[in-house]
């Protein structure tokens, strides 16, 4: 985090009045706005969630409640790698829990905490909708791995730990 | 086995791809919608193909469109729920990913229908991929004129947007997911009114499932009397069934609306790894009471499954063999329900926790549970059904309470051993108090 006031890039700019033209309401843009803002600055800190209330002229306590409301909108800074492993009942039943337990085993870290040097963090996550390939962890929001062995999710680990 | 619709992308390789759609005769179902019927015929087919909701409710499509106000100055919106967040289902995915230009087929067809020109998908957040493609595929899409401004030169006009979730099953609940598209929290409203009269900014509103939505260009193209004949009558047409669990084949199968249930397990997903005995089925999602291995032969459409005590649901089967503790397995979806509570009814809020916290106790509570607790849990259910804003109570308390009640045996020689007789290890490796 900078310390200046967040401010959005001349393209994220472009992209939050496009976003605005999809709907007749403005405050119905806020959900896409704040996956924006999450996107330039990682994650939604208090000045971010400021800055997009300025931006969007909402109140900010609008803003902070539904902020706050949605799991995938960091209100922490996440590790530079951030696992969410699905512990819900598919992904239970074909060993969810090993691959939970061996992640913190291998990070020293238990959910919902961060390594001391920032690179990882874990968080458990509710179905992926992904269970027929269980078990599967998502990581950063974004990119699924699936059929998950311990020896895998080891792998997969030491190779986001070398990038 | 049957020709695959639905799942046609698992027979032609790159489906995804408009030019690869338009050369297997995709968007022919758009033109003769758009050029040959009128809005009226067109939810006069779909009411006549009895197709029923896919999303889990299962409520007739025709007849939901059929609640529109007739005449109104505000405008009509499309919402598709592709929120898909109750465990154990992944179809939606899969259309959206692998086959979306058949979705958004259904998208236009379906929006001239109920005089609609703006429709969102509601995508939830951890779809990035899907969420990726569907803007690609509508793109493709506005690029060749199917979408946009006269739509194929007919002067039908429609924009569809992406609107992507954040995380919360909640706004998979129709009126959660309104809240969430107008920027909000995803609390349910009460209902009535109901989305058809006062839905999104206030607006008549359709809240449809992409698989309901995928089967309307099959009925457009095949006719109401085709889709009516496969399977039940009254429950018909194609279907995709997930199946995931204690099986040799996880996977989604495209089945007639109908098809039983042991069938499924036993051919279509391999049956269970190791010969193993089955224990217990869920058939529709973790909302729904699980089945015992009794009483698997249930033809799984709407009615039938609700005949024999539970719900097709969102038709997520999830299949546990007989090395699965009940208990684990009741607390494992209490924890989940406790977890997307959206915490606004007491019942619902209270509920949820307490029947976590038992089970907790049950489970792993060494020794500090009692025989009083496998009541209690009972009663804790009780008391959670049919008094909240929406249905998410009633979809925690009848699967805990369809738990206790099917395997009550195991439920109280937990409480008598003072452990679980599954695993004499406690929780493996948890270091910290929440699961
Ligand atoms: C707690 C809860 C969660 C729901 N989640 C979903 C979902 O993820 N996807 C979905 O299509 N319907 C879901 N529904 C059902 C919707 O409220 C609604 O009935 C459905 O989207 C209507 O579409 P359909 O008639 O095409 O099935 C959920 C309902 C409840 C009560
Ligand atoms: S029943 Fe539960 S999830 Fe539904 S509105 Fe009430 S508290 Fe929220
Ligand atoms: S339970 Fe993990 S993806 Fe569904």
């Amino acid at each position: 985090m900078t310390t200046e006031a967040p401010q959005f890039s001349g393209a994220a700019l472009a992209e939050y009045r496009a976003i605005l033209g999809r709907y007749p309401e403005r405050r119905a843009a806020l959900l896409p706005t704040l996956w924006l803002a999450q996107r330039e600055f990682g994650w939604l800190s208090p000045p971010v969630l400021e800055y997009v209330a300025q931006l969007m002229e909402l109140p900010l306590a609008w803003v902070t409640a539904t902020a706050s409301f949605y799991t995938m909108y960091w209100k922490q800074p996440p590790g530079r790698w951030h696992l969410q492993v699905c512990r819900t009942l598919p992904c239970a039943l074909r060993g969810a829990e090993g691959i939970r337990a061996a992640v913190e085993e291998r990070l020293g870290i238990r959910s919902g905490e961060k390594t001391a040097d920032g690179r990882f963090s874990l968080e458990e996550v509710e179905c992926l909708a992904s269970c027929d390939t269980a078990p599967v962890l998502q990581v950063n929001n974004t990119e699924y791995h699936e059929s998950l062995t311990v020896e895998r999710t080891l792998a997969l680990i030491d190779r986001l730990a070398s990038t | 086995m049957a020709e695959r619709l639905l799942l046609r992308c698992r027979d032609i390789p790159d489906l995804r791809r408009l030019d690869v759609y338009v050369a297997h005769g995709g968007y022919e179902a758009t033109r003769k919608a758009l050029t040959t019927c009128s809005p009226e015929q067109l939810v006069g087919i779909v009411k006549t193909s009895n197709l029923r909701g896919r999303g889990g409710a299962g409520f007739p499509t025709g007849l939901k469109w059929s609640f529109l106000p007739k005449q109104t100055a505000k405008p009509v919106y499309l919402a598709v729920n592709a929120d898909e967040s109750e465990p154990g289902t992944f179809k939606d995915r899969l259309i959206i990913e692998q086959d979306p230009h058949q979705l958004l087929e259904g998208i236009i067809i379906s929006a001239y229908a109920i005089r609609c020109h703006t429709a969102y998908i509601y995508i939830r957040g951890e779809f990035a991929l899907g969420a990726e493609r569907f803007e690609a595929a509508i793109a493709e899409a506005r690029q060749a004129g199917f979408l946009g401004k006269n739509v194929l030169g007919t002067g039908f006009d429609l924009d569809v947007w992406v609107h992507r979730g954040a995380g919360a099953y909640i706004c998979g609940e129709e009126t959660g997911l309104i809240e969430s598209l107008e920027g909000k929290r995803g609390y349910p409203r009460i209902k009535p009114p109901f989305p058809a009269t006062h839905g999104l900014f206030g607006c008549p509103t359709i809240v449809n499932n992409v698989e309901t939505l995928a089967c309307v260009p099959h009925i457009v193209l095949r006719g109401a009397d085709w889709f009516r004949a496969i399977g039940p009558e009254k429950s018909p047409g194609p279907k995709l069934f997930c199946v995931s669990g204690h099986v040799v084949r996880p996977g989604t199968y495209e089945l007639p609306m109908g098809t039983p249930l042991r069938e499924i397990i036993y051919d279509h997903a391999g049956g269970i790894p190791g010969d193993r005995k089955l224990k217990g089925v869920i058939p529709g999602g973790a909302s729904m009471p699980v089945f015992t291995a009794d009483e698997i032969d249930v033809p799984m459409d709407m009615d039938s499954v609700q005949k024999a005590g539970s719900f097709l649901g969102s038709a997520g089967i999830m299949v546990m063999d007989e090395t699965v503790c009940m208990v684990w397995t009741a607390l494992v979806i209490a924890r989940f329900f406790h977890h997307e509570s959206c915490g606004q009814c007491t019942p619902c809020r209270e509920g949820t926790g307490w029947l976590e916290k038992v089970l907790r106790r049950l489970e792993y509570g060494e020794g500090t549970a009692t025989a009083a607790d496998v009541d209690l849990l009972l009663n804790i259910a009780g008391n959670m059904m049919g008094t909240t804003i929406c249905a998410l109570s009633d979809a925690a308390a009848m699967p805990a309470r369809a738990f206790v009640t099917k395997y009550r045996a195991e439920f109280e020689e937990h409480a008598a051993l003072g452990r679980c007789p599954f695993r004499p290890i406690a929780e493996p490796s948890r270091r910290h108090a929440h699961a």
